[in-house]
């Protein structure tokens, strides 16, 4: 039985997207509670207005990290979501799961918490949503036991890394997403844990251009896969879509007559850098020229392959707008080898690189973009180790006010005034 | 045996990270990795991945609601148990991907998911409208400006036939967050719903002391406009904060910092509608969402306003761009004025930048097409 009226809400009942609704609903008959987050979220909807209080510590013992704390402020009226704390939990790489695991993973919640979730957060975690505080370490305890799994981060730690699903079912991906994410994930679980940066730091992994974790947009450390040859071309299959016989782009535009595939409109003249043309039947690519966009190869599939000397760019700095507005990531390094064999150490290095100035210099709540923003880039690169080359930046500085060291310039700064009056009256 | 109270500490296992990946691979999965080949869409929420073995995975991906539940997911387990040798996987995007490995396998799994009602709608690939991320909203966070579950359900529900087809010139990526923290990466998506408020922050000076340090409270406005103040509280004078709301816009960032000083408001909040950013880097570079309409209202508990918006900038969009091209291509290949134009969508101050770097968003060149803005 309903235990509240919640006829806005039940308005979101109607229509062919599945409602989240109707699920709180059938929670709410197993765990009666979840009629209070109804209720609450009822009484927002007329109030036009959160009911949720501001932050509330908590967390299980020596983690600082992992759960995100959340009262309501209206508990008498809603006892069931008094404490609704966010419990994150570590996802595995790409989000496959097995059944097993997940149905134990639930029976878990169903037992310590309200049963609702948010598979997942934009960041990647499980999110298990609303738990009372006095039921956090019983369930951390069954998870780490029974379960074998452990919390994500939250807070101004390492925040839980994600990946695209790369090698495991894309054909695109040029370096295994999956095993780097894992790796690095328990590589860095004190930073995960316990924080102690200025803020949040996230890595992103995505195996190439297309970018489906939104690396480049939303993490401090994005590992980005791409190749240094030539991309691969199977002429055969080239003229297979040219004679329409392999639907353009994977079949994505079946929904629409586009007419019939034009490999010089649809291919040819959308490469960016134009550096693609036909010599009679057979395609050509000068790709000393081409910036790997990906573009021809999601047209083309079965046709076109990412090179075989295969790696990654890794950006750094990007973040939504608070504070200082949104930034993408910059690109550091544009290609380093992403390997298993060497349990990553590369990247390991340049992590630590970056984590030991952010630490001295980045202010509270400064993500690392802003820090670099606040130094400049060139005084990072020169933090990184690096030599400035033409791929830091899109084009060269436009105004003439450069800082000179006074060891670059003969004679250094200091002169004597005197001697210069001596020559020139003021 | 379990969680002992009066001893904490005992038999803690701490960092032992996420279960390995390996362990959750479907067999074909594990079998073929980074030997894939190819892949196609056969039909809308199908894909076909096939591998240098021969062997083919065929994937299924379904939409599903972001708050979900245990139950639901124990019948997503049911499905996969039946069908997927018990395997499955959650998209970024937040739709659920049963695979199988045999073609004959899929009209079945089809079968079965179209029997349970509209619980598991088959789509969001190719060029159409996938899944709506999002954050969360009056249903869990305490900075919303905006809830989020129930403005994508009805954003979902009118864009629903997007969803389930391919006829889009390309891929459009929508995104909710319901404040300017912005947790759902809308600030690089094709169509982006944001929750903004629109009034100053309160001071709650019997509090202020209690629950904030002012320094922080202070620091944390980007424009400067917290100042430190005396107030008097009981007949006492104490250290609190006032807010020059003249420099405010309305981010939100010191009550993050400070519980004391709260900024929600029935009337004040409300949605803003940004447009054109992307992610990829296929083609054109990545770009920033650009906001075109500065405020909608917040009509719970289907905002048709909001969906309304969305709806006509997609099918202007539809019915104009070329094939392959996003909307922040379409845009900036039209010209942003005639996109204005195009959509119907009233030009404001609101629009023209006055924040940092506002400069480089001011046109700088004689170049422009004449619309219906000139006079
Ligand atoms: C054929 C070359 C140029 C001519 C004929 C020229 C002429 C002028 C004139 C007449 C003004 C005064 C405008 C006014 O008072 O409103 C001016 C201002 C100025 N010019 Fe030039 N200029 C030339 C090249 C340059 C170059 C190469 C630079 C710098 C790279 C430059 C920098 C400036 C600056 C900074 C001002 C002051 C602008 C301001 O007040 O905002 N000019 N120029
Ligand atoms: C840190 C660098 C610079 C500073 C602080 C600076 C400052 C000034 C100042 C104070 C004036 C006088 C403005 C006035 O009369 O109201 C001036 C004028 C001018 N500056 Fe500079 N300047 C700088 C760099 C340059 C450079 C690099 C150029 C050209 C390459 C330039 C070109 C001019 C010109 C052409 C004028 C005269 C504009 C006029 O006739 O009104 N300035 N600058
Ligand atoms: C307690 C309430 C909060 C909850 C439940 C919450 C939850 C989340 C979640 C699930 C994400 C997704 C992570 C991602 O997209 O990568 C996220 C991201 C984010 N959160 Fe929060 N968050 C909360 C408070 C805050 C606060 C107080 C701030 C800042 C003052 C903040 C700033 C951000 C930002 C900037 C991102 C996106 C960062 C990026 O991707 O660049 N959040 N948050
Ligand atoms: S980012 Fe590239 S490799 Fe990863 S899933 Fe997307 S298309 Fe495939
Ligand atoms: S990857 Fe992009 S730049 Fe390179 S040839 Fe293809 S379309 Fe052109
Ligand atoms: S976007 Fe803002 S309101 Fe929404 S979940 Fe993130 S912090 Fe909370
Ligand atoms: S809402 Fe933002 S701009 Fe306004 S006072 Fe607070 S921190 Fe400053």
């Amino acid at each position: 039985m309903a235990k509240h009226d919640t006829p806005l809400l039940d308005e979101l009942e109607k229509g062919p997207w599945p409602s989240f609704v109707t699920d709180i609903k059938r929670q709410a008959e197993k765990n009666p509670d979840c009629w209070d987050i109804l209720g609450q979220v009822e009484l927002s909807y007329k109030d036009k207005i959160t009911h949720w209080k501001h932050g509330g510590i908590v967390g299980v013992f020596g983690y600082g990290g992992g759960i995100v704390g959340r009262y309501s402020d209206v508990p008498a009226q809603f006892p069931g979501v008094e404490h609704f704390h966010t419990v994150r939990v570590n996802q595995p790489a790409s989000k496959y799961y097995s059944t097993e695991n997940l149905r134990a993973l639930m029976a878990l919640w169903d037992k310590h918490g309200s049963g609702m979730t948010n598979m997942h957060g934009s960041t990647g975690d499980i999110i298990l949503l609303g738990c009372r505080t006095e039921a956090l370490e019983p369930f951390f305890y069954d998870l780490t036991h029974e379960m074998g799994q452990d919390l994500g981060g939250s807070g101004s730690n390492l925040r839980t890394p994600a990946n695209c699903l790369g090698q495991s079912r894309c054909e695109w991906a040029c370096y295994d997403t999956e095993e780097a994410c894992h790796h690095l994930t328990m590589h860095y679980q004190d930073e995960i844990h316990r924080p102690a940066f200025p803020y949040k730091f996230k890595f992103k992994f995505s195996g190439c251009a297309n970018d489906c974790v939104a690396a480049l947009a939303r993490s401090d450390f994005a590992v980005i896969g791409t190749w240094r040859d030539n991309i691969r071309i199977d002429q055969a299959a080239v003229k297979e879509y040219i004679a329409g016989n392999i639907a353009s782009n994977g079949g994505a535009h079946s929904g629409k007559d586009w007419g019939a595939f034009d490999i010089q409109k649809e291919v040819i003249n959308l490469c960016p850098t134009e550096c693609m043309w036909m010599e009679g039947d057979e395609l050509k690519i000068d790709d000393s020229e081409c910036t790997r966009c990906m573009h021809c190869i999601n047209v083309m599939p079965r046709a076109l392959r990412p090179g075989a000397e295969q790696g990654a760019s890794i950006c750094m700095g990007a973040k939504a707008p608070i504070l200082d507005g949104a930034q993408f990531a910059t690109l550091i390094i544009p290609f380093i080898k992403v390997s298993a064999d060497n349990e990553f150490e590369n990247v390991i290095e340049i992590i630590e690189n970056v984590w030991d100035w952010w630490m001295e210099v980045g202010k509270n709540r400064e993500r690392v973009g802003e820090t670099m923003q606040r130094v400049g880039l060139p005084t990072f690169i020169k933090v990184m180790g690096l030599d400035p080359i033409p791929q830091h930046v899109k084009e060269p500085r436009s105004n003439p006010y450069v800082f000179w060291d006074e060891e670059e310039v003969e004679g250094g700064f200091e002169r004597d005034v005197d001697e210069f009056r001596a020559r020139h009256a003021a | 045996m379990g969680y002992d109270p009066a001893n904490p500490m005992a038999d803690r296992i701490t960092d032992i990270g996420p279960p390995h990946y390996s362990k959750f691979h479907p067999p074909v999965v594990a079998k073929n990795k980074g030997k894939w080949l190819w892949h196609e869409i056969t039909q809308p929420g199908v894909l076909v991945h096939k591998a240098e073995s021969g062997d083919e995975c065929w994937t299924v991906r379904v939409g599903a609601a972001r708050l979900i539940s245990t139950e639901l997911i124990y019948e997503m387990c049911d499905i996969a148990d039946a069908h997927c040798d018990g395997f499955l996987r959650f998209t970024t995007r937040n739709n659920v991907e049963f695979m199988v490995d045999d073609k004959a396998k899929v009209q079945p799994l089809l079968d079965d998911l179209a029997s349970r009602g509209n619980k598991f709608p088959v789509g969001g690939t190719g060029a159409g409208v996938t899944n709506i991320v999002h954050t969360q909203g009056w249903v869990h966070c305490h900075t919303p400006a905006t809830d989020a579950s129930g403005v994508v359900k009805a954003v979902m529900d009118e864009l629903f036939d997007y969803f389930t087809s391919m006829k889009l010139p390309a891929q459009v990526r929508i995104a909710l967050a319901c404040c300017l923290n912005m947790c759902g990466a809308v600030h690089a998506s094709d169509i982006a719903i944001l929750g903004v408020h629109r009034k100053p922050p309160m001071i709650d000076h019997s509090r202020i002391t209690g629950v904030c340090e002012l320094p922080l409270a202070i620091s944390a406005c980007p424009l400067g406009a917290v100042k430190p103040a005396k107030a008097t509280v009981d007949g006492k004078e104490i250290k609190t904060v006032k807010v020059n709301n003249e420099r405010c816009m309305f981010c939100g960032n010191c009550y993050t910092m400070c519980p004391a000083m709260p900024l929600a408001d029935p009337d004040g909040d409300g949605i803003a509608i940004l447009v054109g950013g992307k992610v990829s880097n296929a083609r054109s570079a990545p770009k920033f969402s650009k906001l075109v309409i500065p405020f909608l209202p917040n009509t719970p508990p289907r905002w048709p306003e909001t969906v309304a918006a969305v709806k006509n900038i997609l099918e202007t969009y539809a019915g104009d761009a070329k094939k392959y091209e996003r909307i922040g291509e379409w845009a900036e290949r039209i010209g942003w004025e005639k996109f204005f134009e195009k959509c119907n969508i009233p030009f404001t101050i609101k629009s023209v930048d006055d924040y940092r770097l506002a400069y480089d968003t001011w046109r700088t060149t004689t170049q422009f097409k004449y619309t219906n803005a000139i006079k």
